[in-house]
């Protein structure tokens, strides 16, 4: 390479050097390789050349505009990373600051504890049935074989509404939610399997009693339900309910008017600790029975040809358990502390493919 | 129902350890509510003499005791108490006992120089009542050396259990005790009680004028000698169980009531005016109760009158009148049957519960009279001394007797265990059940006459209208089998029923919810998704707080509310919830976001019991450094309705808002939204400044209503496909000019409704009054959005589409563009 182009080629490069900036960059850039650039100017000159001499300085020329355009795209990434790099330090944000606020709502453990037996009843073939909280005597009590006499009333602590006539029973509030199987029966001919879960309401308000609360019954009646599925499905559930697969399960002789053979479910536990499934203790958790025949005849079911059985359980007590929740008056009170404390994501409902 | 071991064993032969008879009780449905054993804590004090009791040579209140406990030492102890005297028999506790009543273990001490190796123990300081006048002064007779609790008799562990409402007979020490032998625990003992004879004859006689509550009655009268406190083992049976002694007429029919389930009355004979007792209707006597209380009686309450009146409400409490005393020494007995069902309304009318209603109305041995009535003769004539009348009766024993039968089957197929049949005969057998016939298929056996809830028959109740003929047939047939099963199958233990797995028609379950159900656990889980909290408030609430959100109606104030602040069905789940909001206000916390999936209480039926979602927030948005902080207002309760709506598939187009939404919201801030003209599907709006103020709430509050049961089921058809065009769509932005009182959602359907082909979707992008518009005028921003749909408009089509919008909204609102 001849003097001129060395010269050329160094000039360009110290130029490039110089440049701070994509601006000071393009002035080079014209200054070499623009219309009236230096390196265009040579090339224009080639004509001028002896001929002798012009291959070979077309040659070097040629070469020097290669070697010029790559050292200029070269400073021009460069220039473009520090361009960016700066920008990028000054868009630093601290990302230490706190989010948009997204309030998170939630689900009361009352209802958490209901869509969970709804999954695991739900899995045995039972079906959800409703009914009112207002109910009528007779669907709370005569249907039930427990007349007005009956010493299981007392036991009840009813809520009176004011009668419609001077000679009408009282509406009640129901004392629980067995009136919802006189509803599903009188509804539905058997077979059937249905789970009733809601509000029910009596007369005591103290550290363990309040007067609502909610309750889980269950009925099944088919031709040849025995008291062993009575049992079989009561321990399915609450092994499956506690997630406890080896939780101790008893069963004693009891009595409730609207069943017979009646029993009441125990389950194990320490009493001390208050944790489940083991420690020798035995803690009262619900009661059963084979559906008494009065009850199926009072909705003109003939006891002789269908037989099954019903429980009933508090749905806050298994909840208590279940969380070690200690006080029962707090989940009507709304604290929205304790809410937050106990409450669970709506996204995760109760499905039995995840786990309840 | 209480009673003690000692007391058990005299009608069980049993070698059973208390354990084992505790748990078998709660194994056969007589379940333990607990053992208490009072000996326990006292068994190391023992009986002891003091030798010699001499004043403290340096202490004024302190005596200086010898003490002997009959192993030859001689015990020096120090003494505070005025009563410890030379020579009388004493408790003494060694240095290493703990003492109940202080809470304190003994050690040997000093007192002002002399050695006190033990102590002289109050009946306080062993747990055994408050006197602590002074030490336990036990007779001449207590022998020194002895334990105190064998000998005081105190080593006799109390029995609790409780009983059910079906078993009178087991209200009695003898019913636990027959109960006890056919599970297999001991022998039930014999028991008769021998006829006395009659010395005189009776002045006093029965009438019955009301033999519907009373069928049968027996009496007898004794002259007694004396009627002084009753001998130790009497007293003790019922202080064990937690009666107090009386006098010993008393206590014998105390007595009875528990050892047989045999209530008892005895009346002073001499307090009877005329000769006849009548268990006549009450007239609306007024008499006063052995309780001290007074009482009136109705025509309903079967009462026992003599020619002076009202004597004693039957087979509930007796009467002060002729009540027995120490002086009583001629005495008649009553011996009395009545009808379980009038002793129970009786005995709830007059709110009085006795150990007597409690077996009356559970229905007690019909046939026992007789046999009751000797037995009290006699412990009345043991314990008084004296000589009896005649028995004197009016009505006569009612029959009793029937049979149940039970085919052997059933023992598995109903109760699930198969029980072989000689078994279970035995079982009943065991239980005083007979056996009128047998053979391989059934057993027919008597009923006992004690066990009035076997095979009883007591009338159906069935739903009305309905032909209930072969269930009721049905039920006479399986009710006696269910009865004889349930017996077999507790006295062997229900734990040996072998458990059974559901089965389900196949692997994969049903839905479970109705859909009514599944709308509300989404309502649910949108709001709670939403960023509310979820809350369970109580139904009812205080009537006046009920009436600030909807006038109190009569028919839903409860007869017997649990508290004043509890005494009105609740018309919205609002009314409780804004309790809620002033509750956590209270507590520091004003910015709430909360609902409740509940019922609403419009009436007494069913379906005027609707479910509702409904929620309340309260305050501001939260604070941020990003974005500040906004008080709520109505919008953000339109967002939750808006939210719970789009999720429950209702059809948002076709919904329209009303401005009369109930009066517990502002009424310029609040709407009703509905489907229809008609359907209410929701509310929302601020709450009313009155409500506020009323509850004491912080404001803003925003609320709303969602009607769950109100939404139609979405359609299950199948979807169209979705409509994708191919060309991008041009939005254009309008601003229009309106008078202020044009509702926007006007505007929006008069823009979007001015081509149906192409415009897509229209949105309000903005809402101005001020400065640059008339004092009532608005000006609404609205963007729309056109979607060619066969190939790109041109410039003069989407110009030509502008004007018929604008044209359109003008039409119908009178506006004009800006």
């Amino acid at each position: 390479m001849t003097d001129d182009l060395e010269s050329l080629h160094s000039e360009t490069a110290a130029a490039l050097r110089a440049a701070a900036d994509l601006r000071a960059w393009d002035t080079v850039r014209v200054g070499v390789l623009g219309k009236n650039g230096k390196l265009t100017a040579l090339l224009k000159q080639l004509g001028t050349v002896p001929a002798e001499q012009r291959r070979e300085r077309g040659a070097a020329l040629n070469r020097l505009k290669d070697a010029l355009a790559a050292l200029i795209e070269a400073r021009r990434l460069e220039l473009e990373e520090a361009d960016l790099a700066s920008r990028l330090a000054a868009e630093r944000i601290d990302p230490t600051l706190p989010p948009r606020p997204v309030p998170a709502g939630l689900i009361h453990p009352i209802s958490r504890t209901m869509e969970e037996m709804a999954a695991i009843f739900g899995a045995m073939g039972f079906a959800i049935a409703e009914g009112p909280d207002v109910e009528s005597d007779w669907h709370n009590f005569g249907a039930l074989n427990i007349p007005a006499h009956h010493p299981a009333r007392a036991d009840h602590d009813t809520f009176y509404l004011p009668p419609a006539t001077e000679d009408s029973p009282p509406p009640v509030l129901r004392t629980h939610t067995s009136p919802v199987q006189v509803r599903a029966m009188l509804r539905q001919q058997p077979p059937l399997r249905v789970v009733v879960m809601g509000r029910t309401y009596r007369a005591d308000h103290d550290a363990t009693h309040s007067p609502m609360f909610h309750q889980l019954e269950g009925l099944a009646i088919d031709r040849d339900l025995t008291l062993g599925h009575l049992k079989g499905c009561l321990i399915d559930f609450l092994r499956s309910f506690f997630g406890i697969a080896t939780l101790p399960v008893r069963f004693r002789a009891s009595y409730f008017p609207f069943t017979e053979p009646s029993m009441e479910v125990d389950i194990g536990w320490n009493r001390r600790t208050g944790e489940l499934g083991g420690g020798g203790d035995w803690l009262e958790i619900l009661g059963s029975g084979m559906v008494h025949p009065k009850v199926l005849a009072n909705v003109g079911i003939d006891p002789s040809v269908w037989q099954g059985f019903a429980f009933g359980m508090g749905v806050e007590r298994v909840t208590m358990l279940k969380h070690g929740i200690p006080d029962l008056r707090p989940f009507y009170d709304s604290d929205i502390r304790w809410l937050r404390h106990y409450g669970t994501t709506p996204l995760a409902p109760a499905m039995l493919h995840e786990g309840v | 129902m209480k009673f003690t071991l000692s007391w058990l064993r005299e009608h069980l032969d049993t070698d059973a350890s208390l354990d084992t008879i505790t748990d078998t009780l709660t194994r056969i449905g007589l379940e333990l509510e607990s053992v208490e054993d009072r000996g326990a804590a006292l068994a190391p004090f023992r009986i002891a003499r003091v030798v010699e009791a001499v004043q403290h040579p340096n202490a004024d209140r302190l005596r200086a005791c010898t003490v002997d406990v009959g192993d030859g030492r001689a015990i020096s102890v120090v003494c505070g108490a005025p009563n410890a005297r030379t020579g009388m028999k004493a408790v003494f506790a060694a240095p290493g006992s703990f003492i109940p009543g202080t809470g304190i273990t003994l050690k040997v001490g000093e007192i002002r120089g002399i050695q006190s190796a033990g102590m002289l123990l109050s009946a306080r300081e062993m747990g055994l009542g408050d006197d602590h006048s002074g030490i336990v002064d036990l007779p001449e007779d207590a022998p020194i050396g002895e334990s105190y609790v064998r000998w005081a008799g105190l080593d006799d562990p109390v029995i609790d259990i409780s009983v059910t409402p079906n078993r009178g007979d087991a209200l009695s020490v003898r019913g636990v005790a027959r109960d006890l032998a056919a599970a297999g625990i001991g022998t039930l003992k014999p028991w008769s009680a021998p006829p006395v004879p009659a010395s005189f004859a009776s002045p006093l006689r029965w009438a019955i004028a009301m033999p519907e509550a009373c069928p049968f009655v027996l009496g007898r009268t004794l002259r007694v000698t004396r009627n002084d406190a009753s001998p130790r083992w009497l007293a003790e049976r019922l202080i064990a169980i937690g009666l107090r002694p009386i006098n010993a007429l008393v206590d014998v029919t105390n007595f009875f009531t528990y050892d047989l389930g045999r209530p008892l009355h005895v009346f002073d004979a001499h307090k009877v005016a005329g000769g006849t007792l009548t268990m006549r209707p009450g007239a609306g006597e007024t008499f006063r109760a052995l309780n001290g209380r007074d009482y009136t009686v109705t025509a309903e309450d079967c009462v026992i009158a003599d020619a002076a009146g009202v004597q004693s409400l039957a087979g509930v409490i007796g009467g002060e009148a002729t009540g027995c005393d120490d002086s009583t020494r001629t005495v008649f007995i009553e011996c009395a049957l009545f009808d379980p069902v009038r002793v129970a309304l009786t005995g709830r009318r007059h709110q009085i519960t006795s150990d007597a209603r409690q077996r009356f109305e559970r229905g007690i041995d019909p046939a026992l009279l007789p046999a009751a009535t000797e037995a009290a003769t006699r412990l009345i004539l043991d314990l008084c001394g004296g000589e009896a009348s005649e028995v004197v009766a009016a009505g006569a024993e009612p029959r009793w007797q029937r049979t149940a039968s039970l085919r052997f089957s059933r023992l598995a197929g109903l109760g699930g265990l198969d029980v072989p049949a000689d078994e279970a005969v035995a079982s009943l057998e065991r239980l005083g059940f007979t056996v009128a016939a047998r053979d391989a298929e059934r057993v027919t056996v008597n009923v006992p006459s004690w066990r009035n809830d076997i095979a009883a028959g007591t009338p159906l109740d069935p739903v009305p209208g309905l032909d209930v003929t072969a269930a009721a047939a049905g039920r006479a047939l399986a009710e006696p089998e269910a009865d004889l099963v349930e017996e077999v199958l507790r006295l062997r233990g229900l734990d040996a029923v072998p458990p059974v797995s559901m089965t389900v028609p196949g692997p994969v379950p049903q839905p479970t919810l109705t859909p009514r159900q599944t709308r509300a656990a989404l309502a649910r889980r949108v709001l709670a998704a939403q960023g509310l909290a979820e809350c369970v408030t109580f139904s009812f609430t205080e009537g006046t707080q009920a009436a600030l959100f909807a006038p109190a109606d009569p028919a839903l104030r409860l007869a017997n509310p649990i508290a004043a602040d509890l005494d009105q069905l609740r018309p919205t789940p609002v009314a409780t919830l804004a309790l809620a909001a002033q509750r956590n206000a209270a507590r520091g916390w004003p910015d709430l976001a909360l609902f409740e999936v509940g019922p609403a209480f419009h009436g007494v039926a069913p379906e005027a019991q609707p479910v509702l979602a409904a929620g309340l927030r309260t305050g501001a948005t939260p604070r941020s450094w990003i974005a500040p902080a906004r008080k709520l207002d109505a919008f953000d309760a339109k967002a939750d309705v808006w939210a719970v709506l789009t999720a429950l598939g209702v059809p948002m187009e076709a919904l329209s808002v009303s401005a009369d939404a109930p009066g517990f919201y502002h009424p310029g801030q609040s709407g009703v939204v509905r489907q229809g003209p008609k359907l209410a599907l929701a509310t929302f709006g601020v709450l009313h400044p009155r409500v506020l103020a009323a509850l004491e709430l912080p404001g803003p509050a925003v609320a709303f209503e969602i009607f769950l049961d109100a939404i139609a089921e979405p359609k299950r058809r199948r979807r169209a496909p979705p409509d994708l065009p191919a060309f991008m769509p041009v939005r254009r932005d309008f601003a229009f000019v309106v008078a202020a009182d044009v509702a926007a959602e006007t505007v929006l359907r008069a823009a979007k409704g001015a081509d149906r082909a192409l415009i897509a979707a229209v949105s309000l992008f903005d809402v101005y009054a001020g400065a640059q518009l008339a004092a009532d005028e608005k000006s609404l921003g609205v963007e729309v959005v056109l979607q060619p749909r066969e190939r790109t408009l041109t410039d003069a089509e989407i110009e030509a589409l502008c004007a018929k919008i604008a044209a359109a909204v003008t039409k119908a609102t009178g506006g004009r563009l800006r």
